[in-house]
């Protein structure tokens, strides 16, 4: 079976005045219908521009290298220009903004802003697009979803706003989500609310979610995979019960240590030292390599990404040296 | 809002007063005598001039003299003229605006709606070499002065090429019996030169005000959000980006308006246009005061009446502004 996305070796330059530098950096990874694939990593890991980058929304200094592919369905998107981009974008991909305050235009109704989706993608009169998303609405969880049609941004709360930012996301039934910190702005029991209404939609319409997140703990519960990314390259991808109970990578480990644990007698969070290196100056050989606890001398070249179980990659010595 | 109103109202009349006593007193401050300058070629007698003093109020102390002003100015009394035989300037002001409406109007919806286009297009393609020369064209245009632009039109498109008039706002020579078309064509070509300079004098601001704007607009988060849910580019401009760069042009619009009511003097001047440019400029040379603060009290009445429209359109544009 051809998987929903497949991303091959995604580099992303940006130019400097003085350098080029390259914050995404050979990410490849595959995501099927109704599977739920996190990406994780600090921030400045790439995860935003891998995103963008899918989509070909980069900002005008960022460019993708040549090599880079990323096949829907086996056709290449990232190469896909005008119309025929426009076409994926919102139709067969969606995708969900951090801060969904920020992403929505404070001068149109968030009525609006779904039913001119709904039209951009559908052969639907207006009046069958404000049927349709006032119907969305209401299922994203809104309350009185046709009063809050006529509603201004913000005249929302910043829940509300990402269920809006979901109901636009889903407005044409795209196979794909990606969604990108969805839930970092919000509080806690509002997250959780965000993530059941994604998840819901994985079961029921086979949807593929590219989860993003800086937090482990939010895509432990939902995610079927999970891959770590680290100065713009997947360092661990693992199923997700696999990667939280054998974590191979060191930054892996050091990321779950990181985790407040809830069951169980106390044990003090240890916050990992250090920060990811800028990209315009990545370590040579492995780049976790000066914040690493179990570095040796092989370390000072750089490791691959292998498998050395099913569905379990890792790029790190270490995992070599133990087979 | 209806406190906001009233709130911008009343300090859109604070303005309006103040600039009023800034007027009264600067003017007092020219050096000159309207009398004496009436009375050159005709020496008149101390008596006779005392009596003219009089009737304009001119021997009372000053602090008397702007309190009738004032109350003048807020009955819709702005006294009368001194060159004009003493025409109320109210009527000369009523008969001068609809020229320099004309004209005026002309210019702001050229002015606007190229400038648009251009600043619109240079966002498009910033940063392209032929948007920079669009840029530096703007700019060169916007600095020229206007009655040198006016100057050259008149050459080149009057004198040379004969194409349009270059005086007046109509032939003082077709019949008036022609038909009603061909008086409106008479009216169009006498106004294609001055609001042609008008236009290239202005349209380079309102270019590079869009541009700017627009830049801003289209970086921001809704309008990335707008493309990445496949809305077409037009639509990502006009209708998600676009409406977020009015701000600023709204407040410029409220710039431009006064031109809509005193034209230029310059290109008034220069192309004889009967409109209040030229009335200002007359009585500027013949020094009759109340003609020349009737037309600056007009013109500081629109300013603050402009800025104040624009303030109500802005709330209406973004709906954020609407909720204090």
């Amino acid at each position: 079976m051809t998987p929903l996305l497949e991303v091959r070796d995604l580099r992303v330059r940006i130019t400097l005045p003085a350098t080029t530098v390259t914050p995404v950096d050979g990410v490849s990874f595959s995501l099927n219908r109704g599977e739920m694939l996190a990406l994780v990593g600090e921030s400045g890991a790439g995860k935003s521009l891998t995103c963008l980058a899918l989509l070909q929304l980069l900002p005008a200094a960022a460019s993708l290298a040549a090599g880079s592919t990323a096949l829907l369905d086996g056709q290449d998107i990232l190469a896909l220009k005008g119309e025929a981009l426009r076409k994926i974008r919102g139709k067969r991909i969606a995708i969900v903004f951090q801060d969904a305050g920020a992403s929505l235009n404070p001068v149109l109704t968030v009525g609006d802003q779904v039913r001119e989706t709904v039209q951009a993608h559908l052969p639907v009169t207006r009046a069958e697009a404000e049927a349709r998303a006032i119907s969305l609405l209401g299922e994203m969880g809104l309350p009185e979803p046709a009063t809050q049609y006529e509603r201004y941004p913000h005249q929302l709360s910043g829940g509300m706003r990402q269920r809006v930012m979901l109901a636009i996301a889903l407005a044409a039934e795209p196979e794909l989500l990606i969604a990108d910190e969805p839930t970092s702005a919000l509080d806690v029991t509002v997250q959780a609310q965000i993530l059941a209404l994604i998840d819901r939609e994985r079961r029921t319409r086979g949807l593929g979610v590219l989860l993003v997140s800086h937090d482990l703990g939010v895509v432990a519960t939902r995610a079927d995979r999970v891959a770590v990314l680290y100065a713009g390259q997947i360092v661990e991808e693992a199923p997700t019960r696999e990667l939280f109970g054998a974590p191979s990578h060191p930054y892996t480990r050091g990321l779950l240590a990181a985790i407040p644990r809830l069951r169980g007698p106390f044990v003090a969070t240890s916050p990992m030292p250090g920060s990811v290196p800028d990209p315009a100056s990545w370590p040579s050989g492995c780049r976790f390599g000066p914040r690493c606890p179990e570095r040796f001398a092989r370390c000072d070249t750089t490791p691959e990404i292998t498998r050395h179980a099913p569905g379990h990659a890792v790029r790190c010595w270490l995992s070599e040296r133990a087979r | 809002m209806n406190r906001w109103l009233l709130r911008r109202a009343a300090s859109a009349m604070g303005t309006f007063l103040l600039a009023c006593t800034l007027l009264f007193f600067l003017m007092r401050l020219t050096p000159g005598d309207p009398l004496l300058r009436l009375s050159e070629d005709r020496p008149m007698s101390p008596e006779a001039l005392a009596n003219l003093r009089a009737h304009y109020g001119l021997d009372q102390p000053v602090t008397t003299q702007f309190v009738a002003f004032v109350g003048g100015v807020l009955r819709g009394d702005l006294g009368a003229s001194i060159e004009h035989g003493g025409r109320p300037v109210v009527s000369l002001l009523r008969e001068r605006l609809p020229a320099s409406l004309l004209l005026g109007a002309t210019t702001l919806l050229l002015n606007f709606s190229l400038g648009i286009a251009i600043g619109a297009w240079q966002a498009r393609h910033a940063g392209r070499r032929s948007e920079r020369w669009v840029d530096l064209a703007g700019l060169a245009t916007a600095s020229a002065p206007s009655f040198w632009v006016a100057i050259v039109l008149a050459w080149a498109f009057g004198t040379e090429l004969r194409w349009f008039p270059v005086a007046f706002m109509y032939d003082p020579l077709l019949p008036a019996d022609a038909s009603p078309l061909a008086h409106v064509i008479d009216y169009l070509r006498h106004l294609v030169l001055p609001a042609a300079t008008l236009t290239i004098v202005t349209v380079g601001v309102t270019a590079r005000y869009q541009r700017a704007t627009m830049l801003e607009a289209l970086a921001m988060a809704p309008v990335r959000a707008a493309r990445a849910r496949g809305l077409t580019e037009s639509r990502v401009r006009w209708r998600h980006a676009w409406p977020n760069a009015l701000g600023p042009m709204l407040a410029l619009f409220g710039l431009w308006l006064p031109i809509v009511v005193s034209g230029s003097v310059f290109v008034e001047s220069v192309f004889a246009w009967p409109g209040l440019g030229t009335l200002a400029a007359e009585a500027l040379a013949s020094r009759d005061y109340p003609v020349l603060m009737g037309t600056a009290i007009l013109i500081a009445a629109t300013v603050v009446a402009a800025s104040f429209f624009a303030d109500l359109a802005h709330r209406w544009v973004d709906p954020r502004l609407r909720t204090t």
